[in-house]
């Protein structure tokens, strides 16, 4: 019992700790990368003896010592118990999300087998979805009690836009979740070790040479609900092209105008935690979480029939690795995203949620359905 | 496991909480969110239920109850939004024009 | 007294003080955050309930949806001033409501459950089991129960629209 709630504790642990470093890491990475694409420098001026070591030192101490050193302010007419609490349930749901997402598959150590997920729930995906909805109360609780026009213009906006593109979360999940028939994110990361030959049916063969060779991710069996699904998650996170809500140059960053000090810290670090979810879900419902093509448990099984056995141990590492390589991957492609494309005005974004994703998501689900009914 | 009536207990002590709400407040918004509090007491005991009875009809009562409630506190909060354009206020003593 | 009777006391007691927060707070905004904290609490105590399903349904639509819908309202109708309470009708309906609560514990408390609760399988509560129920016994109330959400949809969309001509209120 005491061990049991001890390797639990030691796992969240470690997902809370990989999950926040990535968040301020994402902040430098951030500012060099929009460097490096705007053709400048960047932010270089912080260094301890002329040791500036590769932006270590801006992002862990220079950044968060500028944050937590100023002014805390809230407004004197604003609310000020709603004030202080909006950046902790911004932060919160973002954080929490990772109790469900697998990180690997078993680490046995002597008769132990340890699942490598924080929280293993028969009802795994629509807990991602709960607490994404939950996100939106530090939104309209922030811009509420600031008790500015921009800000509650603001907060307004990026509720309804949150709440419209949870819609077109949802339904692009829903063919992932009838491939795999399983609510569960370890179960769905498991699934997709199978080769795409062991799915097709008897009666589409001719494809196996072509396509039976290639791990059974999601991003194979359903590429439009990849794209409708990392649509939806940058719409999410309010990042560019999705940021009217924040718009730095049309609403003086919206609803969080009048936060300053630990309490933007915080905002700051919910956004970045959240392009951290976005991007570990969208690895472990279509690429695969932390499979790497062709290994099992013991050891690579090539589909041309070689076997190379490996230590337990090192297929650990390579799980967790590769895991660890597909999320830097996609937190990469949305701050390239965010410095490329340019922002939408807003009637643009609400008619692409409910006009276009929406009928697309409902569409593919019917797809899904018609081609696993066909298949039996 | 807990027993069933402290379950029941607990669900009572916050119907009569909602029913306190509806019965006091004067802004149409808190009334509205009193029901929805009763609502959720009778949820609970439908769920306590379910799992002191083994049966499933518990769990697909609760999800018709909040089928409903999301329905109904959709259209509350419509009719409020209505009437606040008519008498600019959320004071229910002020929308007594029925009464003889 | 056990782990879980410990747990679900604290939890009742968060419950009954945010219901009670809900009722009795004069700020509208504070009501309506207390009863997120009660619809969160009541979701906790579904899923120990055996109703991880219910739960997390709860967290999605109740406090996830309903409860930003009342939210907006409520930053939209800002009326401005605080209501006045009335001290006599207070104490009327307190002591109404605590009549009907020293009428209801006593009456639950004296409930014997007799036997023990059916043993139920692991897979209770799960989404396979609710989802069988819904799509199998119940499944006519599940479409009536769809075509009750279109109506609200459209009655609310009918009655919150803005007449033409009228003289520009709100």
């Amino acid at each position: 019992m005491i061990v049991d709630l001890a390797i639990i504790s030691v796992k969240a642990f470690l997902v809370l700790f990989m999950v926040l470093n990535l968040a301020g890491i994402l902040g430098w990475v951030e500012r060099k990368g929009s460097a490096l694409i705007q053709d400048r420098i960047g932010a270089n001026r912080a260094s301890i003896f002329g040791f500036a070591g590769m932006g270590l030192v801006n992002t862990l101490i220079a950044d968060p010592l500028k944050f937590l050193t100023k002014e805390d302010f809230i407004p004197p007419a604003g609310d000020k118990l709603l004030h202080t609490l909006a950046p902790c349930m911004a932060l919160f749901p973002a954080l929490v999300t990772f109790a469900v997402i697998p990180f690997g598959d078993v680490l046995i150590l002597g008769d132990r087998v340890i699942n490598l997920q924080v929280a293993n729930l028969n009802v795994g995906i629509l807990y991602v979805f709960a607490m994404g909805s939950l996100g939106v109360y530090g939104i309209v609780i922030g811009a509420w009690a600031s008790n500015n026009k921009f800000s509650l213009l603001g907060g307004v906006r990026g509720s309804a836009q949150m709440i419209s593109y949870e819609v077109a979360m949802g339904l692009s999940v829903m063919g992932v979740l009838m491939v795999y028939s399983t609510l569960d994110l370890q179960e769905i990361a498991r699934d997709q070790g199978m080769l795409i030959r062991e799915l097709l049916p008897a009666g589409a063969a001719f494809l196996q040479p072509v396509i039976g060779w290639l791990p059974a991710w999601g991003v194979f069996l359903q590429p439009l609900a990849f794209l409708l699904f990392f649509t939806a998650a940058v719409a999410e996170t309010k990042r560019i092209p999705f940021d009217l809500p924040e718009g730095e140059s049309e609403l003086v960053a919206g609803y969080h105008v009048e936060y300053s000090g630990g309490k933007f810290l915080m905002f700051f670090a919910g956004e970045f935690a959240e392009v951290v979810t976005a991007a570990a879900l969208v690895t472990t419902l279509f690429f695969g979480g932390w499979q790497v093509p062709y290994l099992m448990r013991d050891g690579f099984h090539f589909p041309w029939g070689s076997i190379w056995l490996l230590p337990h141990l090192a297929v650990v590492i390579l799980q967790v690795a590769a895991f660890t390589l597909k999320v830097l991957f996609f937190c990469w492609l949305q701050i390239l995203l965010r410095w490329s494309v340019p922002r939408f005005r807003y009637d643009q974004v609400m008619r692409l949620g409910w006009k276009m994703m929406l009928p697309l998501a409902l569409l593919n689900v019917a797809v899904t359905a018609l081609i696993i009914v066909a298949a039996q | 496991m807990v027993p069933l009536n402290y379950y029941l207990i607990l669900s009572a002590i916050v119907f009569s909480i909602g029913v306190v709400g509806v019965l006091i407040r004067r802004n149409l918004i808190v009334v509205l969110m009193s029901i929805e509090l009763m609502l959720n007491a009778v949820n609970l005991t439908f769920i306590a239920f379910a799992r002191h009875l083994g049966s499933m009809a518990g769990q697909v009562a609760v999800f018709f109850v909040m089928a409903v409630a999301a329905a109904e506190a959709v259209i509350g909060l419509a009719i409020i939004i209505s009437v606040f354009r008519q008498t600019r206020t959320l004071d229910p003593q002020n929308m007594q024009l029925l009464k003889w | 007294m056990n782990a879980a009777t410990v747990i679900f006391l604290i939890l009742a007691t968060l419950l009954v003080i945010s219901s009670l927060m809900v009722v009795f707070l004069r700020r509208v905004v504070h009501c309506a955050m207390a009863l997120v904290t009660a619809l969160l609490l009541i979701a906790i105590l579904f899923i120990s309930l055996q109703a991880p399903m219910v739960g997390v349904l709860q967290v999605m639509v109740y406090a996830g949806a309903i409860m930003v819908l009342f939210l907006f309202v409520i930053m939209f109708l800002n009326p401005g001033v605080l209501e006045q309470p009335s001290v006599a009708w207070w104490g009327l309906a307190v002591v109404l409501s605590v009549l009907l609560g020293a009428f209801l514990v006593p009456l639950f408390s004296q409930y014997e459950p007799g036997d023990n609760p059916v043993t139920s399988t692991e897979l209770f509560g799960s989404p396979d089991v609710l989802a069988k129920s819904l799509f199998g016994e119940f499944v006519l109330p599940f479409e009536i129960a769809s075509v009750l959400l279109l109506v609200a949809i459209i009655g609310a969309v009918v009655l919150a629209k803005r007449e033409h001509g009228s003289d520009g209120a709100a």
